[in-house]
């Protein structure tokens, strides 16, 4: 803080310049210090306060919750930055994998005639381990891990390392 | 003298004893097991009599046991040419054109024979070979036509999946030109030779040969290849359609593929080519020099309008598309974390890519479900991008309020340190 | 009378601190021509500060773990308020930091501030530009994006080139053979718990030693003042220098921020170690000029393999960074020289190698 040294004139000290001109600087500094303070407290204090999007954490993602698939269906969702595909499958089970084509990355989609992927660019189709079955493409589609917790369908990588 | 011949008798003894082992070796290692003495002549000759033993073993019947004489007959333990090659021998010399489908097939059509060696391979080429054009007109007298040696190569003939084989995927186009690019042999045939320069300028040979994608389409994949024969015009979407299904599904549905039945045309062909299958662009519905509705329909008429809407709906979408994806460039490059919305461009270039199919059913209704879909979703990101803008220009703004601030204090401390010092 | 006043008193009688800041009140900075480079230690400091405060902001939401990390630091650029600007500082103010000690460093050198008394300044220094170093190189991993999993994989790699003893350091920073998530448990331990403990207790000897020993001068004008007392031009520390240095400070701080604001630290993509390198792997900028440097080397050096060679002339250049003020003459006819030409040379070294580096595919 500015030495606010009300008139008392230390030996040595050069003499103070008139009271308006000191104000000034005061007022400046004061308001300059309080604003940079301000500046830097608002983004830590709101920083602090955790958002209300949880952080699920890990590589799970929710992709559904039970009830919503009947059997035999599927459906497209979000896994990072690419569209996974959930199937319920007509025995009741849960699977999920990548649903980028292994071909030319076009989305694929779940047949319920064929029971079966299906790639609608060049025919290609896969089987419910996501094994590439007929077609052009030449790897299988990569399977995630599908697990159930209460009536929220969860899906994540498989565990390799 | 004396000293050198002691150590001499030894040392040729010893000649001796090494060379007849290194022959007795030579002779038990040598190739086949079987005494094979066509190769000890030929392998010396020039062409065309001429068969080297590297280029022989790479040959797949070589590799199973066969030898020469297993399709020139003659009695390959003699080393006496005129024993060897003799007719009581049964040697055939070199094989007539006209016989050779017939000398494969001695072997390849028999299930039995082939189940030894492997017994999954397919023992019905000579007879899909006679329904060919090239085994009918074999029949009739002409030789000129592709027998089974042409394409297999003969002497060094490797699997199908041996890339370096003639009939692998990759290499197909190139050995069907050997005969149906060369203008001069084909002279007195009736059908065009542009068949593989057209091809090569296609999406189908860029994925085959550039990309590695042996799913992609040559020339046996449409035409066959022991049955090798052009489809015929009204079975083009036959062929076509194993691929491309869901636009087979819509042209059979729509006016066009009656339209076309009745004037013998060949469906698919006729906006696309048959060889040179370039990746199709919005250009094609245009009235420019790409376009194929204006061969046959007359401008101002129903269908002309129907195509111009056609080609605004695809435009309004792909614009739609491109303006969303550059907001939420600029948004990513100044920063911001767009990749949700990303992500659905993804799904709203799904859409258009789903109408440009859609475009063979040639009913605009259709087309409109999904352009409107591809919209809803384009306009949704385009928002996200502009969200994603304001914010950055709010934390600009915040920069630049501190800043101000941070510049009053330097402002201030300076004046201040001026005072102190005066 | 000033409320101020009575706080000092009161705290004055309880801990004596007149008597201890008494001499920090007499304090002085020389005034010269080459004043300015006083600064940098002093702003290397800040950012030292800054780091510590953001970098607990940041443990409030890091997780550490293979499968947590990278969405964690997603988490807090897209999610947690003002979480961009916190990462973005933090990342910011490192390559900051490791700039200026750098250039701390070589100030020290060229106004051969290190000479007796002041070797355990410079030996602590360098100790600490090193430490420095480790804290980039481990908290670069942190994130777990594919650069920094194949920076440190090739980071580490060249350290288990050091014959005998290579190996075995490699193993104990890798946590195991290969980088995997054991390596990122073992970075975050010596990220946050480790180097800052160690850095902390050195920086204190370092300041200790500063405010023991006073503000060195180059040798020539110690001569001059020597001989002419009263040519000697001298600023009080308080308040005249450090009103400056806030200055300076706060300068920082508004590079700091329009950096994080106009250029986010960006986030990459989350690491995959079945995914081969990408092309043209490159470690950050302050290990460009090493690595430079041994791609340059040729593969074999008579007997020896090129990157041993390369990595023990680091590891000896190093020690004998460390050890410099002890080669420093004492007489004056030899003082000027040597030194000084050795640390021209090790700059544009630097220097050029990294803009080689930088540029080179």
């Amino acid at each position: 803080m500015p030495t606010h040294s009300q008139g008392i004139v230390n030996a040595g000290d050069p003499p103070s310049p008139p009271l308006p001109r000191r104000r000034f600087v005061g007022a400046l500094l004061g308001s300059g210090f309080l604003a940079t303070a301000v500046a830097f407290l608002y983004p830590v204090l709101r920083y602090l306060v955790p958002p209300k999007a949880s952080d699920v954490g890990g590589d799970a993602v929710i992709a559904g919750r039970v009830g919503e698939l009947k059997p035999n269906s599927g459906k497209i969702f979000r896994f990072g930055n690419r569209p996974g595909l959930l199937i319920h499958t007509s025995s009741g089970e849960y699977r999920a994998m990548s649903a980028t084509c292994t071909h030319l990355s076009c989305t694929v989609q779940y047949r319920d005639d064929l029971q079966q992927v299906w790639c609608a660019c060049h025919n290609g189709k896969y089987d419910l381990n996501g094994r590439n079955v007929s077609g052009p493409p030449p790897r299988p589609l990569q399977a995630f891990e599908v697990q159930v917790q209460g009536d929220e369908i969860f899906v994540r990588r498989r565990r390799e390392s | 003298m004396a000293i050198l011949r002691n150590k001499l008798r030894p040392f040729s003894i010893a000649c001796f004893v090494g060379l007849a082992g290194f022959v007795a070796l030579a002779a038990c290692l040598g190739y086949g097991q079987t005494k094979d003495t066509c190769l000890d002549c030929h392998s010396a000759l020039p062409d065309p009599l001429g068969v080297s033993q590297e280029k022989f073993s790479q040959d797949i019947h070589a590799q199973m046991g066969l030898t020469c004489a297993s399709c020139h007959g003659g009695d390959p333990t003699s080393d006496d040419p005129d024993k060897a090659m003799s007719r009581k021998a049964g040697w055939k010399g070199k094989i007539d054109r006209k016989r050779i489908p017939e000398l494969c097939g001695s072997c390849h059509s028999d299930p039995a024979y082939i189940r030894r060696f492997n017994p999954s391979l397919r023992t019905d080429q000579l007879g899909q070979y006679h329904t060919s054009v090239h085994g009918k007109r074999l029949v009739a007298g002409d030789t000129k036509v592709a027998v089974c040696t042409d394409c297999h190569s003969v002497h060094d003939l490797r699997a199908p999946s041996d890339p370096r084989s003639t009939v692998n995927p990759v290499n197909v186009a190139n050995t069907c030109a050997r005969c149906h690019a060369d203008a001069s042999y084909m002279k007195e045939y009736s059908i065009p030779t542009d068949q593989f320069a057209k091809y090569s300028t296609s999406v189908h040979h860029q994925a085959l040969t550039v990309r590695g994608d042996l799913s992609a389409p040559t020339c046996t994949t449409c035409h066959g290849n022991h049955g090798a024969a052009p489809p015929g015009v009204d079975r083009v979407e036959n062929v076509c359609s194993n691929c491309h299904t869901f636009q087979a599904q819509m042209y059979e549905k729509s006016s066009h593929k009656e339209a076309f039945q009745s004037a013998s045309l060949p469906g698919c062909v006729v906006c696309h080519s048959n060889h040179a299958i370039v990746h199709p662009t919005d250009a094609k519905l245009g009235a420019g020099p790409e376009g194929v509705c204006m061969r046959c329909h007359t401008p101002g008429d129903s269908c002309d309008q129907a195509r111009v809407a056609l080609l605004i709906s695809l435009g309004r979408l792909d614009e739609a598309i491109k303006s969303a994806d550059q907001v939420l460039h600029v948004a990513e490059s100044s920063g911001m974390e767009v990749s949700e919305a990303r992500l659905g461009q993804d799904q709203a270039r799904d859409s258009l890519t789903k109408a440009r199919v859609t475009i063979h059913s040639f009913r605009q209704d259709l087309v409109d479900q999904d352009i409107q879909a591809g919209l809803k979703i384009a306009a949704q990101n385009l928002r996200a991008g502009k969200a994603a803008m304001v914010e950055r220009n709010h934390r600009r703004l915040g920069l630049g309020i501190s800043l101000i601030a941070v510049g009053i204090v330097l402002a201030g401390l300076w004046l201040y340190i001026k005072k102190i010092e005066s | 009378m000033s409320p101020l006043r009575d706080v000092r008193n009161w705290l004055d009688q309880r801990l004596g601190w007149q008597d201890l800041i008494a001499p920090l009140r007499k304090k002085t900075v020389p005034l010269h021509r080459l004043s300015y480079w006083y600064f940098l230690g002093g702003i290397t400091l800040f950012l030292f500060g800054i780091q510590v405060v953001t970098g607990i902001l940041l443990l409030l939401y890091y997780r550490p773990g293979a499968s947590e990390a990278f969405e964690s630091v997603q988490y807090i650029m897209t999610q947690v308020q003002f979480g961009w600007l916190i990462r973005s500082i933090h990342s910011w103010s490192a390559n900051l930091m490791i700039f200026t000690a750098f250039a701390h460093m070589f100030s020290v050198l060229f106004l051969k501030a290190y000479r007796k008394p002041r070797e355990l300044t410079w030996v602590s220094g360098v100790i600490l530009l090193f430490l420095v170093m480790g804290f980039g190189f481990s908290g670069y991993l942190l994130p777990w994006n594919t650069l920094a999993f194949f920076a440190t994989k090739v980071g580490t790699e060249i350290t288990g080139q050091v014959p005998i003893v290579g190996k075995p350091m490699m193993i104990f920073l890798r946590g195991g053979e290969e980088v995997t998530g054991a390596t990122l448990s073992r970075f975050f331990g010596f990220h946050v718990a480790v180097l800052p403990g160690v850095a902390t207790l050195l920086i204190l000897l370092h300041l200790l030693l500063v405010q023991r020993l006073g503000i060195s001068v180059p040798p020539k004008l110690e001569r001059q003042w020597t001989a002419n007392p009263s040519a000697k031009r001298e600023m009080k520390f308080f308040p005249n220098f450090m009103l400056r240095e806030m200055m300076a400070w706060y300068v920082a701080l508004g590079v700091l921020g329009a950096l994080a604001a106009v250029f986010p630290w960006n986030l990459g993509v989350k690491a995959d170690p079945f995914v081969p390198a990408p092309a043209g792997i490159k470690p950050e900028w302050y290990f460009l000029f090493m690595f430079q440097t041994l791609k340059l080397i040729p593969s074999k050096v008579w007997f020896i393999d090129g990157d041993v060679l390369g990595v023990l002339a680091f590891g000896l250049l190093g020690l004998l960074w460390l050890l410099l003020p002890f080669f420093e003459s004492d007489q004056p006819s030899r003082t000027k020289g040597w030194i000084t030409r050795l640390g021209v040379f090790a700059l544009a070294y630097m220097a050029g190698m990294s803009v080689y580096g930088y540029l080179a595919k």
